[in-house]
């Protein structure tokens, strides 16, 4: 039984790198994201983390340091973010026999028994997607996801490591998890971060090497799960995972193999019932979405074939029946028939709070969600024939003082015609 | 400002362009059953985009290339994945700003040079910050 090898790919500083892809000028510069409404910093290149622009920070707060440094800002756009990671995810699918899509930006792949090791294929994979999409990633390999993910982080964190750092080789395994605090650990959180650190736990090795029964005594299996892998005892396999902080997802794998396209819609629109459940309780808004399908490779022994496809709603919306006829609009983009799918997800991105918006949909109650999406698809339908706003929710206001501001957000230019990067032939 | 309409935004821009291939000849002047008789639809993309992950589309601004059919206004099919040899037409991140024009490489000096004898060339010097962005493998030139 040879054990396994995970890897995390996370591309750097996503949605900043994003906008450098098509504006080469902003090589080298700080480079910031604003969240809808350009109101706080979502992201911060590693020039801008270097001046101490602080994350989560309401942009008008920043404005002086914007303009001290020649910080270049842009309004979030999830289009060509969600245009990116897919042009990123199906790179990457070339390269391991499975994998599993963990957010926008990141990835598990199984690198098992490669030949070359897992490494070599690791820089390899560095090179292809800078070289492919732009983007720059880092790549953690370890014998659990767990590790992975610790691996990961350090390599983004020791510019030695030129992206790619394998747990299993480290000449110090020991000085590694005395490095990363207990917080930081994956699927520990902030308060089981800080009970832990309450008994003087501060770093992963020090849980670690916690007594078994006092983990779980204190925490859930998750907890323990967590102490296991740190040891080098895969628990999560790829299908397994803590959730992701800042997004809300929903994904499952099949009980069967589905081929049908309307089976995968409503599994994907009960995906989305339940995270759009969790937004509202949260008190969230979501501004864009991805959804991704997985298959089972073919007799034919083609590799399985992985896909993403991202949407965005016309302003952040909580609203369960926008959001299913999203997925379904998503779904109908990536679906391939002939193949049996083992695996769909949906991911929602952009998250912020609802408390900002003057406009809230209240969600409709169960059996007016059937219609509402079908309302929703004829209203689609109806804009897309005669031009937006053709028909609109009177909900939504005529003077539509609450629409977006995104003053800075760059050109989509990966997915509208009138957008696209423009090269200078002269 | 209105509100951007719904957008789905996938990996490969599909404007599957169906174009019926048809396997029987059909006399002219007669509707036919010929539905019968399509094989397969055509989509663009399957020509034009051999990797799709890496394939992007770029705006012409400009008319240095005029000589190599392209015309200002153009769309170019870029492919990141493919190497950029000697001879091939690029674009190019030079000096902060992304350019088309014809990769040279002479005696182990790089030049990029247009395609229309009003221009000049431009010898990539080893300082400036100059990179292959991708490789234009189509160019979509209205007829």
């Amino acid at each position: 039984m040879p054990t396994t090898t995970f890897a995390l790919v996370d591309c750097n500083n996503f949605y900043a790198s994003c906008e450098r892809v098509f504006a080469p000028h902003l090589a080298g510069r700080p480079v910031v994201v604003l969240s809808n409404n350009d109101g706080c910093i979502i992201a911060r290149s590693a020039e801008a983390k270097a001046l101490g622009v602080p994350m989560g920070q309401p942009a008008f707060q920043c404005r002086d340091l914007f303009a001290r440094h020649g910080i270049a800002v842009f309004s979030s756009n999830y289009a060509l973010y969600g245009d990116m990671s897919a042009r990123v995810m199906v790179t990457l699918s070339r390269f391991a026999p499975a994998m599993e899509i963990y957010s926008i930006d990141e990835a598990f792949l199984d690198l098992t028994g490669l030949p070359g090791g897992a490494a070599g294929q690791a820089r390899r994979i560095r090179e292809t997607v800078a070289r492919w999409t732009g983007i720059p990633v880092s790549v953690g390999i370890g014998p659990t996801k767990t590790l992975a993910k610790l691996a990961n982080r350090a390599a983004k964190k020791h510019p030695a490591c030129d992206g790619v750092l394998d747990f299993s080789t480290h000449p110090d395994p020991d000085a590694l998890l005395e490095s990363v605090p207990i917080e930081d650990v994956w699927g520990i959180g902030r308060r089981y971060g800080a009970m832990l650190a309450g008994h003087g736990i501060l770093s992963a090795r020090a849980f670690r090497d916690l007594p078994r029964e006092f983990v779980q005594k204190r925490m859930t299996v998750q907890g323990v799960h967590t102490q296991l892998e740190l040891r080098g005892f895969s628990c999560l396999d790829l299908e397994k995972a803590p959730p992701a902080p800042k997004t809300l997802m929903s994904s499952r794998s099949f009980g069967r193999a589905v081929t049908v396209r309307d089976e995968l819609a409503e599994a994907l629109a009960e995906y989305v019932s339940r995270v759009a459940a969790k937004l509202r309780r949260r008190g969230l808004v979501a501004s864009g979405m991805q959804v991704f399908v997985q298959t089972y490779a073919d007799a034919s022994g083609r590799p399985p074939y992985a896909n993403t496809a991202c949407a965005a709603p016309p302003s952040p919306t909580d609203h369960t029946a926008t959001l299913i006829s999203l997925a379904g609009r998503a779904l109908a983009d990536i679906f391939r028939p002939g193949w049996r799918y083992k695996k769909a997800g949906v991911i929602l991105l952009g998250l912020e709070s609802r408390a900002g918006r003057q406009l809230s949909l209240l969600d409709a109650p169960a059996p007016e969600a059937a219609r509402n999406a079908r309302l929703m698809a004829a209203l689609d339908a109806v804009n897309a024939k005669w031009g937006k706003d053709t028909l609109a929710p009177a909900a939504c206001g005529i003077g539509k003082l609450w629409a977006m501001r995104q003053e800075k957000r760059s050109p989509r230019y990966t997915t509208v015609w009138d957008e696209l990067p423009v090269a200078r032939a002269g | 400002m209105g509100h951007p309409p719904l957008e789905i935004f996938a990996f490969e821009q599909r404007t599957p362009l169906e174009l019926p291939l048809y396997l029987a000849t059909v006399s002219a002047g007669f509707p036919s059953p010929a539905e019968d008789y399509i094989d397969k639809k055509l989509d663009l993309n399957e020509h034009l985009v051999r990797h799709p992950a890496a394939t992007f589309f770029v705006r012409v601004d400009g008319d240095s290339m005029r000589d190599a059919n392209v015309a200002s206004g153009d769309i170019l099919v870029v492919d990141r994945a493919v190497t950029a040899r000697d001879g091939h037409i690029v674009i190019a991140a030079l000096d902060g700003e992304l350019t088309v024009k014809r990769l040279r490489r002479q005696d182990g000096r790089l030049y990029l040079v247009p395609d229309n004898p009003d221009y000049a060339a431009v010898e990539v010097s080893a300082e400036a910050s100059f990179e292959v962005w991708g490789v234009v493998t189509y160019i979509i030139h209205k007829a």
